[in-house]
C-alpha cells in the first residue's frame, strides 16, 4: 500500500521562557492511504502535538512530513492554507460549529474557499449531510443539534471538500458511549467504504478499537505501533 | 459576495449588542446630517453666476457703519460696473418678537440685481409705482398668510418713524419666489422701497447700509474692488468691497463660526462612537477567538480571515451611518418644510463626507481585531491560550 504520510526523524520543540521544551523527539512514521490510525498515550505525550504536525496546523522544529507527495514541512503558512483547504478534514473534539450558522451553512465553510458556484456549495454541503444521516437537519443551528448530531456536522463539514486525509482530535471525547460508537462507526464506514485515510487521537481504548493500526505515544516517542482487531 | 452571509451572521451573532451599537451609530450620523444640512444652509453662499459678478461694498469699519449716498454716482462711473444698487438693514419684527424674518430697504435697482428673486412683471411694475411697497417671499407669505393688498405693519427695532411711532405699514405688492430650488432660501425675506424708508426715518437719512454692484464680467470683479475702495480711500468713510460670497460668510460669522460649531459637536460625537464600536468589535472577536481558529484551520487565510473581521466592522458602521443619513435626509426635509423656506438638504457633498467618515470609522474600529485575528496562532487558539 502506498504511504500517504511519510514522517522522517520529526522533533517538535518550545520555548517555554527561556526554557526550550521538546514535545516530540525523532518520530519517524508511515501512514498508508486508506488506513484508519488511531494515535494514543497519556496526556502530555505528544499526541495532539504529532496529530497537529500531520495536519498542517503547525511546523517541525527538524525533520520531514511527507503527506501525498507534497512537503508540507517546508510550506509558509499561506500555503499551508492553502493545503490544509484542499487536503485535510479536521474533526474536534468540541465539534466547533460556528453557533450563528445553521448545519448546511457550517458544512459549506470550506467549499467557500473553492470556485464553486453558490449552488453548487449548497448541493456538495446536502450530500455530505446526507452521508453522515442529518438531511433532514440542514436549517438546524448548532444549538438545535444534539452532541452526536453536532459531531456530525463537523464531519460533513470535514469531508464535503473530499480530502484524502481526516485528523481527529479526540472525536468522541465529550460523547456518550452509545452515540460515540455511532461516530466511531460513522468514520469507519468513511474509512472502508469511501477510502478516506483518518489519523485519530483518543485516549479511549474502545474508541482505538475501530482503528485499524493503534500507535501508543509516550513522552514524545511511538512506543508501539499494532494492528487494531476491528 | 460569498463572504458575505458569514460576515452578516458573525455580527449579529449577539443580536441585542450589534443592535444597540447599531442604534447609536445611526444616532450618530444622523446628527451628523442634519448639523451639516444646518452648516450648508447657513455658510454655504450663492455660488451662481450671478453671485459671481455680484459685489458687495460696506463700510470698512463695520457693517452696520453707514455709507453716503454720493457714492452711487461714482461706483456707476467706473469702468466695468453693470449695475449698481443700495439696501438697507431694517431690523422690523412683525407683531411678535418671535416673528423674526430679514427686512430691509431697497433702491429700485435691487430687484435687476437679484434676477433669482423671480417677481412677475405686473408686480414689479407695482412695486416701483407704490411707495410704500413692499415684496416678500412665497414662503414669508405663506407663513403669515398674507396675499397681496395686503397692508404689513412692522415695527422698527432701530428707525423709529418721524410720525412719532414705531410702526412703519407697507402694502403688500408683490410675492417672489426662488428662480431655483437654492434660491428658495431667500424666500423668508421682505423687501421694501428706499425713498418710503429714508424719508420716514427719523436718523441717517441720505445714507445707505451697503452697496451691491454689478460686474459685466466676473473676471474683472476684483480690480472694481480695488477701484471702489480707492474712492473713499483716506476719507471718513472708507469701503471694504468683497465678492458676495466673502460677504455672506463674513455676515454669518457675526452669528459665531458655524463650522467650527459642528466639526466640535461632530468630532466629540465620532469619538465616543469610536471608543463604543471599537469597543464592542474588541469584545466579538475576543469572544470568537476558538472560532476564529477553526475558520483557519479549514483552510482560510490570514488576509481573509483580516478581511473578514474588517468587513464586519466597516458593515456594522457602514449600516448604520447610512440608515443614520438617510434619516437625517428625511428630517432635513421635513425641517425645511417646517421652516417655509429654509433649505436645509443632505448635499451631494454630505453624503460624499458621510461616506469618508464610514470608512475612515470603519477602518479604525475593525483593524486592531482583524490584525489580532489575522495573527492568530491556530494551535494556541484551539487549546484556548
Amino acid at each position: 500500500m502506498n504511504n500517504l504520510v511519510s514522517i522522517k526523524s520529526l522533533t517538535k520543540a518550545y520555548e517555554r521562557g527561556k526554557q526550550r521544551v521538546e514535545v516530540l523527539h525523532g518520530i519517524d512514521l508511515d501512514i498508508a492511504a486508506g488506513d484508519f490510525v488511531a494515535l494514543m498515550g497519556p496526556s502530555g505525550s505528544g499526541k495532539t502535538t504529532l496529530l497537529n504536525l500531520i495536519g498542517g496546523l503547525d511546523t517541525p522544529s527538524t525533520g520531514s512530513i511527507t503527506v501525498d507527495g507534497q512537503r508540507i514541512d517546508q510550506m509558509n503558512s499561506g500555503e499551508l492554507a492553502k493545503w490544509r483547504s484542499a487536503n485535510v478534514g479536521f474533526v474536534f473534539q468540541f465539534y466547533n460549529l460556528l453557533p450563528m450558522l445553521s448545519a448546511l451553512k457550517n458544512v459549506e465553510l470550506p467549499l467557500l474557499l473553492t470556485s464553486l458556484s453558490a449552488a453548487q456549495r449548497k448541493r456538495n454541503a446536502e450530500i455530505a449531510l446526507q452521508l453522515v444521516g442529518l438531511g433532514e437537519r440542514v436549517h438546524h443551528k448548532p444549538k438545535e443539534l444534539s452532541g452526536g448530531q453536532e459531531q456530525r456536522v463537523a464531519i460533513a463539514r470535514a469531508i464535503v471538500s473530499d480530502p484524502k486525509l481526516l485528523v481527529c482530535d479526540e472525536p468522541t471525547g465529550d460523547l456518550d458511549r452509545q452515540t460515540a460508537d455511532e461516530i466511531l462507526r460513522l468514520l469507519q464506514t468513511l474509512n472502508r467504504e469511501h477510502g478516506k485515510t483518518i489519523v485519530m487521537v483518543t485516549h479511549d481504548p474502545k474508541a482505538a478499537e475501530y482503528a485499524r493500526r493503534q500507535l501508543h505515544l509516550d513522552k514524545g516517542t511511538l512506543v508501539n505501533d499494532a494492528a487494531a482487531t476491528a | 459576495m460569498k463572504y458575505f452571509q458569514l460576515v452578516w451572521a458573525s455580527l449579529f451573532r449577539k443580536k441585542a449588542r450589534t443592535t444597540l451599537t447599531l442604534l447609536s451609530v445611526v444616532a450618530a450620523f444622523l446628527l451628523f446630517g442634519l448639523l451639516d444640512a444646518v452648516r450648508v444652509a447657513f455658510t454655504v453662499p450663492d455660488e451662481s453666476l450671478d453671485g459671481a459678478k455680484r459685489l458687495v461694498v460696506s463700510s470698512k469699519l463695520s457693517i452696520i457703519q453707514p455709507l453716503p449716498y454720493s457714492l452711487k454716482a461714482q461706483i456707476d462711473r467706473i469702468d466695468g460696473v453693470e449695475k449698481s444698487g443700495y439696501a438697507n438693514w431694517f431690523g422690523g419684527i412683525y407683531q411678535d418678537q418671535k416673528n423674526f424674518f430679514p427686512n430691509f430697504a431697497v433702491s429700485p435697482e435691487y430687484i435687476e440685481l437679484y434676477p433669482e428673486l423671480a417677481l412677475p412683471p405686473e408686480q414689479k411694475k407695482a412695486f416701483a409705482e407704490t411707495r410704500t411697497g413692499a415684496i416678500v417671499g412665497e414662503n414669508l407669505a405663506k407663513k403669515f398668510g398674507w396675499k397681496i393688498g395686503d397692508k404689513i405693519p412692522l415695527q422698527a427695532t432701530i428707525f423709529p418713524n418721524k410720525t412719532g411711532g414705531n410702526t412703519w405699514t407697507f402694502d403688500l405688492v408683490g410675492i417672489f419666489h426662488g428662480a431655483t430650488p437654492e434660491d428658495r432660501r431667500n424666500e423668508d425675506q421682505m423687501i421694501f422701497r428706499y425713498d418710503y424708508f429714508d424719508e420716514g426715518r427719523t436718523f441717517g437719512t441720505g445714507t445707505v447700509g451697503w452697496y451691491v454692484v454689478k460686474a459685466a464680467d466676473p473676471a474683472q470683479a476684483n480690480r472694481i474692488a480695488q477701484q471702489i475702495d480707492k474712492l473713499s480711500a483716506n476719507s471718513a468713510n472708507e469701503t471694504k468691497t468683497q465678492t458676495e460670497k466673502e460677504f455672506q460668510l463674513a455676515f454669518v460669522k457675526q452669528l459665531g463660526d458655524i463650522g467650527l460649531i459642528v466639526t466640535s459637536i461632530m468630532a466629540a460625537v465620532f469619538f465616543t462612537i469610536l471608543l463604543l464600536t471599537g469597543n464592542t468589535m474588541a469584545q466579538a472577536v475576543r469572544e470568537r477567538i476558538p472560532e476564529l481558529a477553526v475558520l483557519k484551520t479549514i483552510g482560510f487565510g490570514n488576509r481573509t480571515v483580516l478581511g473578514l473581521v474588517l468587513g464586519e466592522a466597516l458593515l456594522l458602521i457602514a449600516l448604520g451611518g447610512f440608515i443614520g443619513l438617510g434619516l437625517a435626509a428625511g428630517a432635513a426635509k421635513g425641517l425645511s418644510a417646517a421652516f417655509q423656506g429654509g433649505v436645509f438638504a443632505l448635499t451631494p457633498r454630505s453624503w460624499l463626507l458621510g461616506a469618508l467618515i464610514i470608512l475612515a470609522l470603519g477602518l479604525i474600529v475593525g483593524l486592531p481585531p482583524a490584525l489580532r485575528a489575522m495573527r492568530l496562532k491556530i494551535v494556541d487558539a484551539l487549546s484556548g491560550h
